[in-house]
């Protein structure tokens, strides 16, 4: 629903101190409405802190960042209207939440947009909804909760504000395997049924090649690849010299191709694999 | 933004200053706070203050990290200045005015007594690890086990608590943020209101304290901790020929503060 443009964005954090660090270098990029994107890169390498700049948690070095046309950092108010259409879930967001209901936790965000009493009702219900969240949790606290269920109201305390971009940070980080899938699940339902643009902070390789339309890699505060999931995935070489995993098949299809089998194409889900094996008749 | 706050933050460097003991250090610490209350007129401020700025030369800190560090207590220091002024009695600047020369002379050493205080302290914290500092403290305190008190336990509070100043600033930070991004307030409002919109960081932040309170002590026993009874240090502590010629000047210090004392100057 919204658009973002990022014009040679560069952070330096601790400027001036024997701490200065920069960490990340004249970015430029943009991403049209309603896009998935994944966010590779291994720690340190400015994913997080350019996913900050987007809703002007962090102010830019220098460099501008563009919602919908619009300079966040233009001035006080554009900084806070911002962060009502630009929705980030940070890592481990269940170590934010602190009232005594779930209810009140998920009510928070549309509660400081200055939202009604009714429509934030109607907003907790929906967000709920979303993230499957049974309604008899409402009432209970959020401490006493599960780790995954914690995980999916921090999430819900964001989605209930309707962003029209999704920004999440390792949504999946820590959780089981089912957990994982279900908050995957609940991601890809709002983005459907909103029409969102979502950006997901993943090291989950099988999860960014399934499902997002584009995958951004950063290396060292910079860019190093940015294209479709087939076109990243068609380099798996250069995705093992930034350090990163590859996905299951590119991985035992870069195995294969070393052993001699010429399979074709770019390889990154089981399918793929399946039909560039029968292709060879391998199999 | 709270990672600005350079209160008892540590400035890795090769110095003589951050190569000296940390006994040393904090034992020269002590020696420049009673030299300093022991100055009286203003030849007995400005040697301390150019001991200090010449310490502060040695070690490589600028003047603007302390001076960042002074933030905090502007309050008190205005406070005090203004109070030494209007309180001091003695002949008017201006005939009829409440401010004195006295008062005027006053609360410059006064500010300036407090200022010296504070940058002493910051030198030692800025060239010393925490680490250091806290196995410095429990080896001076040490003879005090003697007579039954805890000392390892309240110098090994001391360096976790220092430990997890910054992990603590981290987590605020972070909470903060994810706060803010869902809309909340912290800058405007009324003082109440400011109040309230510390709400949704404190709960956070004392839950995840707990948890990590008790995730440590378990790792600690799990690698056997049992007290300082009969631990023994991956770095050990030893006084080199500089440590006395540092304790030495220190002395001298006081030595000549006491005598520039006794003739008012």
């Amino acid at each position: 629903m919204s658009e973002i443009r990022v014009e040679a964005l560069t952070h330096v954090y601790s400027a001036g101190t024997p701490f200065e660090k920069t960490a990340i270098e004249n970015i430029s990029l943009s991403i049209p409405s309603g896009q998935f994107v994944g966010l590779l890169g291994h720690t340190g390498s400015g994913k997080s802190t350019f996913i900050q700049h987007l809703n002007a948690l962090l102010k830019p070095s220098s460099g501008t960042v563009y919602v919908d046309g619009e300079d966040i950092n233009k001035d006080k108010k554009s900084r806070r209207a911002v962060k009502n259409k630009v929705g980030l879930v940070f890592q481990y967001p269940e170590y934010q939440l602190f009232e005594e209901t779930v209810f009140a936790d998920i009510a928070f965000g549309p509660k400081n947009m200055g939202l009604s009493k009714e429509e934030i009702e109607q907003r907790v219900h929906e967000a709920c909804g979303f993230v499957g969240v049974e309604e008899e949790l409402l009432q209970r606290s959020p401490l006493e909760l599960s780790g995954g269920q914690k995980r999916r109201i921090a999430i819900a305390g964001v989605i209930a504000m309707r962003p029209g971009v999704l920004i999440l940070d390792e949504p999946t980080a820590g959780l089981d395997p089912a957990g994982c899938r279900q908050i995957m699940d609940n991601i890809c339902r709002y983005r459907r049924e909103s029409g969102a643009t979502v950006l997901i902070v993943s090291h989950n390789m099988d999860d960014a090649a399934r499902l997002t339309e584009r995958l951004i890699v950063f290396n060292r505060g910079t860019v190093a690849m940015d294209g479709t999931p087939e076109q990243i995935f068609a380099q798996p070489e250069r995705l093992v010299e930034i350090g990163l995993n590859v996905p299951q098949s590119t991985a035992l299809a870069m195995a294969l191709r070393e052993k001699g089998v010429q399979l074709a194409g770019s390889i990154y889900t089981h399918a793929q694999l399946m039909q560039a094996l029968k292709g060879v008749g391998a199999c | 933004m709270l990672k600005d706050v350079t209160l008892g933050q540590y400035f890795p460097g090769n110095t003589v200053v951050h190569r000296l003991d940390p006994r040393t250090k904090i034992l020269l610490l002590i020696f420049f706070i009673v030299a300093l209350f022991a100055a009286k007129g203003w030849v007995g401020y400005g040697v301390m203050l150019l001991v200090t700025a010449g310490s502060m030369a040695i070690s490589h800190i600028s003047p603007k990290n302390i001076f960042k560090g002074l933030k905090p207590m502007i309050f008190i220091i205005v406070f005090t200045a203004a109070l030494n002024l209007f309180y001091t009695d003695g002949t008017p600047v201006l005939p009829g005015w409440p401010i004195t020369w006295e008062g005027v002379a006053r609360s410059v050493q006064m500010v300036l007594r407090i200022v010296l205080l504070i940058a002493g302290t910051f030198l030692l914290t800025y060239t010393t690890s925490p680490m250091a500092l806290t196995d410095g403290m429990e080896r001076l305190l040490g003879p005090l086990k003697k007579i039954g008190l805890p000392i390892h336990e309240i110098t090994m509070m001391m360096s976790m608590a220092l430990r997890f100043i910054p992990t603590l600033i981290e987590e605020t930070d972070k909470i903060m943020s994810a706060q803010k991004a869902r809309g909340a307030d912290f800058e405007n409002g009324s003082l109440l209101q400011r109040a309230k919109a510390l709400l949704p960081i404190l709960v956070p932040l004392f839950v995840s304290s707990f948890r990590r309170a008790d995730e440590l002590a378990v790792a600690m026993e799990s690698r056997c901790y049992h007290g300082g009874g009969g631990r023994t240090r991956m770095k050990q502590l030893h006084f080199a020929p500089r440590d006395l010629w540092a304790l030495l000047l220190g002395a001298m210090l006081i030595a000549g503060m006491f005598v520039l004392r006794r003739f008012g100057l």
